[in-house]
């Protein structure tokens, strides 16, 4: 989930989506007629695959290895904001084999039948997650989705400018300490469940008093906000415009090993867990090499190759074994337990909820 | 001899064919699509139902989205005044450098479109933050002069402090005007290229000074250039939502980046597609604007 590059969607993509959908409503008969899962020959799919992924998301030679052993030519297409994945496949499926969701999204995407259920018996490597992801509240019984990486919010900070370690929320949310130094995630949903759990709340089901408590204390904390970024937070500490942000692990992890003075920690109350995960969406149209290449994405040395590249946390047990010590005992990547314990993962509540953060987060930036 | 289009009905529907199925297919059968999302509610996660309700248009004059659209509008217009203020006297350079300068000159203007915005943007992110090249450059200097300051009997200076020229509205207007100004340049260029030199030399000679012959002579000849570049300046910069995005602070968000949202994070295709035909609808009036106000100068003549 690289987000160094992604600088905001484009103009083009919000009209590709568009015409995509205007596509997909004037056309959805005929292309359901002429889609290419009806012209192959039963159980013989062509060797190729359509993989949608996150930029900078997978190892630097995990594609050739698959063609190797698989002999399975991976086509991969890069999207930048599950938002993007989710416009993009509601309106149709286009001819992607697999594609990389969040939790949240799982739940969403499951819901609105646009995952294709998962045979797992085609999926041996299953064996090798740690078990403690095979249940997850957002995807019971992992029916739809396998899990390739999580992910957790925190506070990356610049150590010479900030006292001690920041290990509370109240720095970003409830604080003029760091007036002018601070930037925020831009997803209304993620800094809506974060101030709840700042507030002792869990990241779910928020009563709707305690949203205007936030909406409050935002409003309140805006003007020391120096800006909501667009998930490239890393790139504004590691450029002095800010000392404090809020960003995903990985990505510290990432800019730590170029600039010592920055630290990372996941406060004391609790943070929002993320994993991306892999899923087939409905209308793949090679569903076999689909699950042949999640299979292999879960191999152990396959997966020990991406997390190598990456840096973001694996839940898959038998990679990580393979991993060197500073990977495996990384407090960024693997934050202390009893810190984790306090995580917890955001649960898709319905759109009405979603559009309500939403809508929060605009009063606060309009106020 | 002039034609009408009658005597050859065939020549005019071959070439107004194409572009008009052009046109059709992929203007206006997907506005279209648009506009009856606006009047539709969302039915669980993907599908959207024609109920031809007005809500959508509801909540979009709320209180909250009008004070964006006002602050969009203000933002835009600001834009589009000092690319006036900028783009004249280039524009008026241009026009009266030599010719073989001319062609240079329309190129370096036109040369940042073959950039892509995106890149763009971020280059003046480079610049603008606070160690980019104008904060560093500012720092350079100021450490010099601090050490010349006791020397000719001031106050030793402080420490730099960096100045903040990212993530505000100063940045955006900085980026809007950045990015528009060839749209200004261009039109008022066009219009003033085409001024009968005659008349300032005429102006000129009967006395006027150049002063006087610009503003009596050259503007009022010039304004439908300036109209137009006006009006092409203003609707981008209204509906510009990466330049806020990126450059922008807190409270920087322009109606465009309250649409995109909706189409994307919060789902609600039917609000956001109400939104965007209200920004459609501002645009119509400042299009109607402009021409009641060109008709109303040609009557006179």
């Amino acid at each position: 989930m690289n987000k160094i590059t992604k600088g905001g969607p484009s103009r083009r993509s919000l009209l590709t989506t568009l015409g995509a959908a205007a596509v997909g409503i004037t056309f959805a008969p005929a292309l359901s007629a002429c889609s290419p899962q009806s012209g192959g020959a039963a159980g013989a799919e062509e060797a190729k695959l359509n993989f949608y992924n996150w930029d900078t998301y997978i190892g630097e030679t995990t594609l050739a290895d698959f063609k190797s052993a698989a002999g399975v030519d991976v086509n991969m297409s890069l999207f930048s904001t599950n938002d993007e994945l989710f416009a993009k496949l509601k309106a149709g499926n286009s001819g992607y084999d697999v594609i990389v969701p969040s939790n949240e999204f799982v739940t969403r995407m499951g819901q609105a039948g646009m995952l294709m259920p998962l045979d797992h018996a085609k999926i041996p490597n299953m064996a090798n997650i740690d078990p403690t992801f095979l249940n997850p509240d957002f995807d019971p019984g992992r029916k739809y989705s396998m899990p390739y990486t999580w992910l957790a919010l925190g506070i990356g900070y610049r150590k010479s400018k900030v006292n001690g370690v920041p290990d509370s929320w109240k720095w970003l949310f409830d604080s003029p300490q760091y007036k002018g130094k601070i930037a925020l995630l831009s997803e209304s949903g993620d800094l809506v469940r974060l101030c709840a759990k700042y507030l002792g709340h869990s990241v779910n089901k928020i009563p709707p008093e305690m949203l205007a408590q936030i909406e409050a204390m935002l409003i309140r904390q805006k003007p020391f906000i120096k800006a909501f970024h667009e998930d490239n937070g890393q790139d504004m500490l590691l450029a002095k415009d800010v000392d404090l942000v809020l960003e995903y692990n990985g990505d510290i992890a990432q800019i730590m090993a170029e600039d010592p003075d920055i630290g990372f920690v996941v406060p004391k109350e609790g943070s929002l867990l993320n994993s991306d995960t892999l899923c087939i969406p409905t209308g793949a149209p090679r569903p076999d090499n689909a699950h042949k290449f999640i299979n292999y994405l879960l191999d152990a040395k396959a997966g020990a190759e991406i997390s190598k590249t990456i840096l973001y946390p694996t839940p898959n047990a038998a990679a990580k074994a393979l991993m060197p010590a500073e990977y495996r005992d990384n407090p960024v990547i693997f934050p202390p337990a009893d810190i984790m314990a306090k995580c917890e993962y955001g649960a898709f509540e319905g759109a009405e909820t979603a559009q309500a953060y939403e809508k929060l987060i605009t009063k606060v930036r309009a106020a | 001899m002039e034609q009408s289009w009658k005597q050859a009905k065939s020549v005019f529907a071959g070439a107004m064919g194409p572009p008009l199925f052009w046109l059709v297919l992929f203007f206006l059968v997907p506005l279209g699509i648009v506009w009856v999302y606006s009047f539709g509610q969302n039915v669980g996660l993907t599908e959207i139902s024609f109920t031809g309700t007005f809500s959508n248009y509801a909540r979009a004059i709320e209180p909250l989205y009008l004070k964006i659209f006002a602050k969009s509008a203000w933002i835009a217009g600001l834009t589009t005044l000092l690319c006036l203020i900028l783009g004249f006297p280039v524009a008026l350079a241009m026009t009266f450098a030599p010719s073989r300068l001319k062609a240079w000159l329309l190129l370096l203007v036109m040369l940042p479109f073959w950039t892509n915005l995106l890149i763009r943007t971020y280059a003046l992110i480079a610049v603008l933050r606070t160690e980019g090249y104008i904060n560093l450059s500012l720092g350079w200097l100021w450490q010099h002069f601090a050490g010349v300051a006791p020397l000719v009997g001031l106050e030793p200076v402080g420490a730099f402090t960096p100045l903040e020229l990212l993530h505000n509205n100063f940045a955006v207007v900085v980026g809007l005007v950045y990015v528009h100004l060839p749209f200004m340049v261009l039109p008022l260029y066009s219009a003033l290229d085409r001024l009968d030199r005659s008349l300032l030399e005429a102006s000129l000679d009967l006395g006027a000074g150049h002063i006087r012959t610009l503003l009596v002579i050259v503007v009022p000849l010039a304004l439908p250039g300036i109209a137009s570049g006006v009006l092409i300046t203003f609707i981008p910069a209204l509906g510009s939502y990466l330049t806020p995005d990126l450059l922008g602070g807190p409270d920087s968000q322009m109606i465009a980046n309250v649409i995109e949202r909706q189409f994307k994070r919060a789902n609600d295709w039917p609000f956001g597609a109400a939104m965007s035909f209200m920004l459609l609808y501002m645009t119509f009036i400042a299009i109607a604007v402009q021409a009641m106000l060109s008709r109303g100068r040609r009557r006179p003549a």
